[in-house]
């Protein structure tokens, strides 16, 4: 094999057997190690972050053409390391206060991370497949985390059903595609589509691989399995859920669109349009009539997957970076809203229904007018940063000629501003109820801090994230 | 190749009457056995076909794995099976029908075709050897990965099921060789007729 060369692997490689060194001093020293490892699994990530960081991003592929580092995918790995160490700080006082506490907590997150860095590089179906399912499987495991609680087994379970079942419609998809081209590499799929030799096999093929990662991104109609998930799941998971799979399953769409299926883009166009009308419509809806926050929040992202999705339609380097630009803002106010929800407590208890919300800003000012920021910018009131994503993504709509699909966005975002308003409502008029408990750990506020900075600083420098995100997206269509 | 025709009348004729009576046998634990011996003929179907890596998976995985994890739930797992068979009879039509289209579709695609030998190449096939050989190269990033999932589904596995559980006697080897003989026996002098 000439391009054997794993240079372009050394962040997931580090990581990898980061994790395997931190289970063993686990399973010698017991669960009293969790806040041991999971610190020091925060600082790996950030030395595989550095790696990232200081690796050359054209190296081309390697492994047999299974793997490459390129811009996208670099910088894409970027923001998934963010958001990985934002829910590991998010998550270790949550295990000890629900009494959880168990080593292999931190273990599962960087394996699923090695799993998502692998996934964003595969060039390859047979490496996508493998990558996805690594990632796929330590999720189902952390559903299922607090195995002694019904509704988190359930979570388990019905995530595990359903994932299994989107893993067949993949493989399916893959040996149609395998069928129609002879080959499972992106650029023999590209390169078979671009000479015009579109086979209906092959447009059936890539119909199932679009829906099995729609089903991981929770586009409606794939979108069931989300509220139940992320309720029933410990809170601390449903913040892993919501901070950075979407972003990493959002971004392997991304390549499969605009690489191996770009020629075909006139047949995967109608499927996207399909989802994204539909996403954007049942977040806006179904989360009218919600009690629960983590329900809200469900719907909430099944909603934002659906205007990230409608950058994608337009199929230009400006949608892609549009949708990238959204993806990114949309990983931050959500780390900064879980920072919020997991201190939300009242004695030993959680508290997750809007009305405990209650005049939160008389008992804690700080949090409440924190999360009344990140709703803002959520529902996209112009000076926080959530408004420029949503303009980026209608912008790149219109540009496209898609004025139905744009219009129909931005009605269900203003539909959609109602439930984040309503609890910003709650938390400022409504007569407070039980104090909630003020013993909010410091990297939960260094977390809401850089989420708020990022909302409200945003507007100040835009470009800074912006270019990135352009050349990004251009990267992708170089080739 | 007159031998080849008997061996698969043997194995296909086996397999059909095991498959059969996996399913008609009263015993769940007889229809167990009968299911290995079904893997094991399916097996020497696809050593006849030159496939004899999948051959060796039908071995090593099915009657390996799957069948002993089915007799372990047969003969662990208190499950009723009197109360399963009952109203079992009412979905023979649908499965009549299943099979029957199934059939149907294999007679319309394989009655037109000319069956040609297909098994001459068994001397010459090395299948396991070629996979053997792009395994550990070309396919070395996917087999890695395919590892690490295995990783995370023993880790899964533990924490989903394993417990402390306080009051469990284990055997500490240290401290068993630090006992004397003075702490763990006391030695009495018993006279004849009357006892310890």
């Amino acid at each position: 094999m000439i391009d054997f060369n794993l240079v372009p692997l050394m962040p997931e490689i580090f990581l990898a057997i980061t994790a395997m060194g931190l289970l063993i001093v686990g399973a010698f020293q017991g669960n009293c190690t969790l806040r041991v490892i999971s610190w020091f699994g925060v600082g790996a990530l950030c030395l595989a972050l550095f790696m990232l960081t200081r690796i050359d991003w054209h190296l081309g592929a390697v492994l047999n053409n299974m793997f490459e580092l390129d811009t996208f995918s670099a910088i894409v790995k970027v923001f998934i390391i963010i958001g990985l160490v934002a829910s590991l700080a998010l998550s270790v006082r949550y295990l000890f206060d629900e009494n959880i506490v168990r080593f292999e907590f931190p273990i599962l997150i960087l394996l699923a991370g090695v799993g998502m860095l692998l996934m964003v590089s595969a060039t390859h179906f047979l490496s996508l497949y493998v990558a996805l399912e690594l990632q796929s499987l330590s999720l189902y495991v952390l559903a299922a985390f607090r195995r002694t609680g019904l509704r988190s087994s359930e979570a388990g379970v019905k995530y595990f059903t359903l994932g299994a079942l989107s893993s067949g419609m993949l493989l399916f998809g893959i040996s149609l595609i395998y069928g129609a081209v002879g080959g499972l590499a992106f650029d023999d799929v590209a390169m078979v589509a671009a000479a015009g030799d579109v086979s209906p096999l092959l447009i059936v093929g890539m119909v199932f691989v679009i829906s099995a990662l729609a089903f991981k991104v929770s586009a409606a109609p794939f979108h069931m399995w989300t509220p139940d998930v992320y309720q029933g799941a410990p809170s601390a998971v449903t913040a892993f859920f919501a901070i950075v799979p979407k972003l990493a399953a959002m971004a392997l769409l991304i390549k499969l669109l605009m690489g191996p299926f770009y020629a075909m883009a006139l047949q995967w166009g109608q499927v996207l349009y399909a989802l994204a009308l539909l996403s954007t419509v049942v977040g806006a809806f179904a989360a009218l009539v919600q009690d629960n926050v983590k329900r809200l929040m469900a719907y909430s992202s099944i909603g934002n997957m659906g205007y990230a999705m409608i950058g994608l339609v337009a199929a230009s380097p400006a949608g892609v970076s549009a949708t990238l630009l959204y993806l990114v803002l949309y990983m931050f106010m959500t780390a900064g809203a879980f920072a919020i929800i997991l201190s939300m407590r009242r004695g030993d208890l959680q508290v997750l229904n809007i009305s405990d919300f209650a005049g939160l800003s008389q008992t804690r000012p700080f949090l409440a007018y924190g999360f009344a920021i990140i709703l803002f910018s959520m529902s996209g009131i112009p000076p926080m940063a959530g408004f420029f994503g949503k303009l980026v993504v209608f912008e790149a709509a219109m540009e496209a000629e898609l004025y139905v699909l744009g219009t129909i966005g931005v009605v269900s975002s203003v539909i959609a501003a109602f439930y984040y308003l309503r609890l910003i409502k709650v938390m400022f008029f409504d007569p407070p109820e039980d104090a909630i408990n003020d013993d909010t750990p410091f990297a939960r506020y260094v977390v809401l801090g850089v989420s708020l900075a990022m909302v409200t600083f945003f507007i100040f420098k835009p470009a800074g994230l912006m270019d990135l995100m352009d050349s990004a997206a251009q990267s992708l269509f170089i080739s | 190749m007159i031998i080849q025709g008997l061996a698969f009348l043997l194995f296909s004729g086996i397999l059909s009457i095991s498959a059969l009576l996996v399913i008609t046998a009263r015993n769940p634990v007889h229809s167990v056995l009968w299911l290995v011996l079904a893997f094991f003929n399916s097996a020497g179907l696809f050593v006849l076909l030159g496939a004899e890596f999948i051959a060796f998976l039908m071995v090593i995985v099915y009657v390996g794995a799957v069948a002993v994890l089915f007799l372990f739930v047969v003969m662990m797992l208190e499950v009723d099976f009197v109360s399963l068979r009952q109203g079992a009879m009412q979905y023979v039509p649908v499965g009549l029908i299943v099979g029957g289209v199934l059939f149907a579709e294999l007679v319309f695609m394989y009655g037109g075709l000319e069956i040609e030998a297909v098994n001459q190449a068994v001397t010459e096939v090395q299948n396991s050897q070629s996979i053997g050989l792009v395994l550990y190269t070309d396919y070395i990033f996917p087999f890695q990965v395919a590892g690490l999932i295995l990783f995370v589904a023993m880790i899964g596995a533990i924490v989903l099921t394993h417990r402390t559980r306080p009051g469990v006697r284990r055997q500490n080897i240290a401290e068993q060789h630090n006992r004397k003989p003075e702490e763990a026996m006391e030695i009495r002098k018993v006279t004849t007729g009357t006892g310890a």
